[in-house]
């Protein structure tokens, strides 16, 4: 009852300044969105726990890198190549954006954060897409990464000198065009998924569910199938049709498309765009 | 004096304007033919659940669009220059809106930076900002494991962090209690008062706000109720108010007598003071004097801004007596 030891009274000392300084608009409101989108992703600025699967991940890869960098110089001739780690690292790929994409949406949904953003500068398709780039960057870094660590590896171990070297950054440009390619396609099927639920769980399960049970489905499919439905096939299950566009870019993948190349990276193309409009969309409806 | 120079230039326009706004959703209308200048200073919107209050701060944010009227925030419309009205504008909501997962300080810092504010000064404001509210170490815990009352004071900090001209608080004392609450008034006082920013406070409790607003805002059913500065409110009138211990009938029925304007209510009589208010004061003294009552009470009565909220016919009938 009695005022006088009340703790807020000591705020009193401390006289209120005004902000006269620039205040940025809505470009620089959509990039800080994003940074700290792409820091949230692995856990940067959150609780130890949430450093744990995503940073996990990137060491993995990277420790997987280093290996690959002992093999490729030990043996005779290259295990992975630099477009090989993203196609090999796909799973890997998909397990995180089905971690971290519920993490970058369902939970401004659950604690009603959106409403703090839309009463910004920040227009609805402007927090869509700064979370949609925020996944596909902080996807790109965990497929871009351990291709750095094999460059490096690569780059000081090469016989050929500086050619050798430039020849090892030929194919980290590659490597890193087609985790581009993989992140984005990863991130426009997680993110629509994950901005329909405030439950974390079930926006990983349901990208699970996407990206990883279908692709037994696509998998019967190649093996009893022939000819153009066997080259087709990759298709069906989004880490085949990523197999799929690094086979007809860039040499690489893992099975056999026929001359169906262009197909898939139409298919590619099409679900980013897709699933970009999705996401749009999707937050044009949720209430603020 | 903390006041700068601009908020003095913004003085001169209206915080909220609106003409004949209406807001109607499929079935339910929230807001009909609502016409009402808020002033500067620290505004109470009054009304029960469902009046309209939230909706009435979002067409001010310009995250709805009313279906009718006008509506201009700090002489912008929000809904052409949203962009602008938002940058100058705070919002801190009724429900919860925190990530519990974050930690307080890098949360505000974030807003900040959302807020248009460069990463270094962001950060600089977040924590000036938390420790007016009053949070002061515990700003780099998570938020997760804060108490009610830290997570509203947080949500107020996100709300101030830009140092917007206008502040829009929608229930801030929810679900605190009472030292919680006197706590939460205080500080919102202060953000009138001394930092020199606008406050629209909602509330459903007049009472509470009544004491630390410069004017209030009745709304009800989506209509306004009434408008006025507090000072209007709370003026004397020229009642007096008469108590005696016993039944004063008697005494009302000396005073109407003697040509006076007397009204029975509950056990005090209200006496119009009319043209010369010494004599009524002498002719009640004498009255009382000679029925040999004995006083209670005599003062002049007070409009209670209760009155003037709740009872409205009650208001009207005083105007006819």
């Amino acid at each position: 009852m009695s005022t006088p030891e009340r703790p807020t009274g000591v705020i009193h000392d401390i006289g209120y300044q005004r902000y006269e300084g620039p205040r940025l608009g809505r470009g620089y409101a959509a990039r800080s969105l994003f940074v700290h989108g792409v820091r949230s992703a692995y856990g940067l600025g959150r609780s130890p726990w949430a450093k744990v699967l995503p940073i996990g991940l990137l060491g993995a890869t990277s420790i997987a890198a280093l290996i690959l960098v002992v093999l490729n110089t030990q043996l005779p001739v290259e295990v992975i190549d630099y477009v090989g780690i993203a196609t090999t690292f796909t799973y890997a790929a998909t397990v995180f954006v089905a971690v971290v994409a519920p993490e970058l949406v369902s939970v401004d949904l659950r604690s009603n954060l959106l409403a703090l953003y839309l009463a910004r500068p920040l227009r609805r398709a402007d927090y869509a897409l700064a979370k949609l780039a925020a996944l596909a960057s902080a996807t790109f870094v965990l497929l871009g990464g351990p291709m750095l660590v094999l460059f490096l590896g690569m780059a000081f171990s090469t016989d050929n000198g500086v050619a050798g070297v430039f020849s090892e950054l030929g194919g980290l440009l590659q490597g890193l065009a087609a985790a581009a390619i993989h992140a984005a396609v990863l991130a426009a099927i997680a993110l629509p998924f994950a901005s329909l639920t405030g439950r974390r769980v079930f926006a990983t399960g349901m990208i699970i569910g996407v990206t990883l049970l279908t692709a037994p489905v696509s998998g019967v499919v190649q093996a009893l199938g022939d000819g153009a439905s066997q080259q087709l096939a990759g298709l069906l299950d989004p880490v085949s049709l990523l197999g799929g566009v690094d086979r007809w870019l860039f040499d690489g993948g893992l099975f056999d498309i026929g001359p169906y190349g262009p197909v898939y990276g139409l298919a590619a193309l099409l679900i980013v765009a897709a699933g970009t409009a999705c996401t749009v969309w999707r937050y044009r409806k949720v209430n603020s | 004096m903390p006041l700068s120079g601009r908020s003095h230039s913004v003085c001169r326009v209206a915080l909220i304007e609106t003409d004949s706004l209406e807001k109607r959703y499929d079935t339910v209308t929230a807001l009909a033919d609502l016409t009402v200048t808020i002033e500067p200073g620290v505004v109470g919107l009054v009304g029960v659940n469902g009046a309209g209050k939230s909706t009435l701060i979002k067409l001010a944010l310009g995250l709805l669009e009313p279906t009718g009227g006008r509506i201009t925030v700090l002489g912008l419309d929000p809904i052409a220059d949203g962009e602008t009205v938002r940058a100058r504008v705070g919002y801190m909501p009724e429900h919860d809106c925190l990530p519990p997962d974050q930690i307080a300080a890098e949360f505000v810092t974030h807003m900040a930076r959302v807020s248009g504010l460069p990463a270094a000064r962001a950060r600089e404001r977040a924590s000036e900002t938390l420790r007016h509210v009053g949070l002061y170490e515990e700003r780099y815990r998570r938020i997760g494991g804060y108490s009610t009352g830290m997570k509203q004071r947080v949500k107020l900090a996100q709300a101030l962090v830009h140092d917007p001209e206008l502040l829009l608080l929608d229930e801030p004392t929810n679900g605190l209690d009472p030292e919680g609450r006197r706590a939460m008034l205080d500080l919102v006082h202060r953000i009138g008062s001394e930092f020199g920013i606008s406050v629209v406070v909602c509330s459903h409790l007049l009472g509470e706000i009544e004491r630390i607003c410069t004017s209030l805002v009745a709304i009800d059913a989506g209509r306004l109720l009434r408008s006025a500065t507090l000072s209007a409110m709370t003026q004397h009138s020229d009642l007096l108010m008469v108590e005696t211990d016993e039944d004063p009938a008697g005494l009302a029925e000396l005073l109407t007598g003697q040509g006076l304007q007397v009204r029975t209510e509950k056990r005090a009589l209200m006496v119009r003071m009319g043209e010369n208010p010494d004599e009524t004061y002498d002719l009640i003294r004498d009255g009382v004097a000679d029925l040999d009552l004995s006083l209670h009470r005599l003062e002049r009565h007070r409009h209670q801004v209760a009155d003037l909220f709740r009872d409205l016919p009650t208001e009207a009938s005083h105007v006819n007596a």
